[in-house]
């Protein structure tokens, strides 16, 4: 992996609408059960404009940045040794349908332990007003040769 | 809602038993627009030396930390989430998998009005999260 690749910053990515019937389809997808998530009525009824993502949804939006990561030509990622290590969200407040967000990327950590690479990949999530949403925060592991 | 001085730390708050299928991972690839198909290819996973086709990470993050929600009562008390992928999940064609979800409280921050549960989840009796940790706020 290119150890200069750490302290990089990209250009914010496109904006992200997030949709009603994807916050639906995403909850399911990760079992939520609570109303919060999949029930209009229920989400104004909590106080909040729209329906209620998950705590982990903003992985489809940190999603678009890692997929600017990985396609930088000169990181020296091999995607197919890629593994995902660990994975932290520090939320704001939670993400509602309506949201249109951006995120953008930074390179905070470059390691190298044992034969693996780390790469630990930061992108900051904000609003169409530009506030804190929440970060999202991974670490990739690129698996050496065995 | 939970009050936060009702809690003390080594409470079991929330377990669930979630089965995984192989339908599962499908429809968590088309919901994340994680298509990688070492998560639904029995092909694929060989290929790259793994035992068999693997849960998303992510869908195991994701599932793990929905007993909390409904514990807490609203997703958006939830204010910081963490884990660590420590061991893959194997998801079998015809059996799936059955993953485990105990959630404890493993901290109290009254100042703060947060509480920190950790997690204990496991497949095939052998933990596949460390350091799972999620802040609520009550």
């Amino acid at each position: 992996m290119n150890p200069e690749l750490l302290g990089r910053t990209f250009p914010p990515a496109p904006p992200y609408l997030v949709g009603r019937e994807k916050v639906r389809e995403f909850s399911r997808a990760v079992f939520a059960t609570n109303p919060i998530n999949l029930d209009v009525d229920a989400a104004r009824a909590a106080g909040h404009a729209d329906l209620v993502a998950p705590p982990t949804f903003a992985i489809v939006v940190q999603e678009i940045t890692l997929a600017q990561l990985l396609a930088e030509e000169d990181s020296g990622i091999d995607f197919t040794r890629v593994v995902h290590g660990d994975q932290r969200f520090t939320t704001t407040r939670a993400i509602v349908a309506g949201d249109e967000l951006t995120a953008q990327l930074a390179v905070t950590s470059v390691k190298t332990l044992g034969g693996h690479s780390m790469v630990t990949a930061e992108s900051t999530i904000t609003d169409a007003a530009g506030e804190h949403v929440v970060t999202a925060i991974s670490t990739l592991v690129v698996r050496g040769d065995e | 809602m939970p009050q936060l001085t009702d809690l003390t730390v080594g409470d079991i708050v929330a377990e669930r038993s979630v089965t995984l299928t192989r339908d599962s991972l499908v429809r968590y690839a088309g919901a994340s627009g994680d298509f990688n198909p070492i998560h639904y290819r029995d092909d694929v996973a060989a290929s790259v030396g793994l035992p068999g086709v693997l849960a998303h990470g992510m869908l195991t993050m994701g599932l793990a930390v929905q007993p909390v929600v409904d514990w807490a009562g609203d997703p958006a008390r939830v204010v910081d989430y963490q884990v660590r992928f420590t061991r893959p999940v194997l998801v079998d064609p015809q059996h799936g998998a059955v993953v485990n979800v105990v959630a404890k409280v493993g901290a109290l921050d009254v100042e703060a009005s947060v509480a920190r549960i950790d997690l204990t989840v496991s497949f095939d009796d052998a933990t596949v999260l460390g350091k799972a940790q999620v802040r609520v706020r009550l």
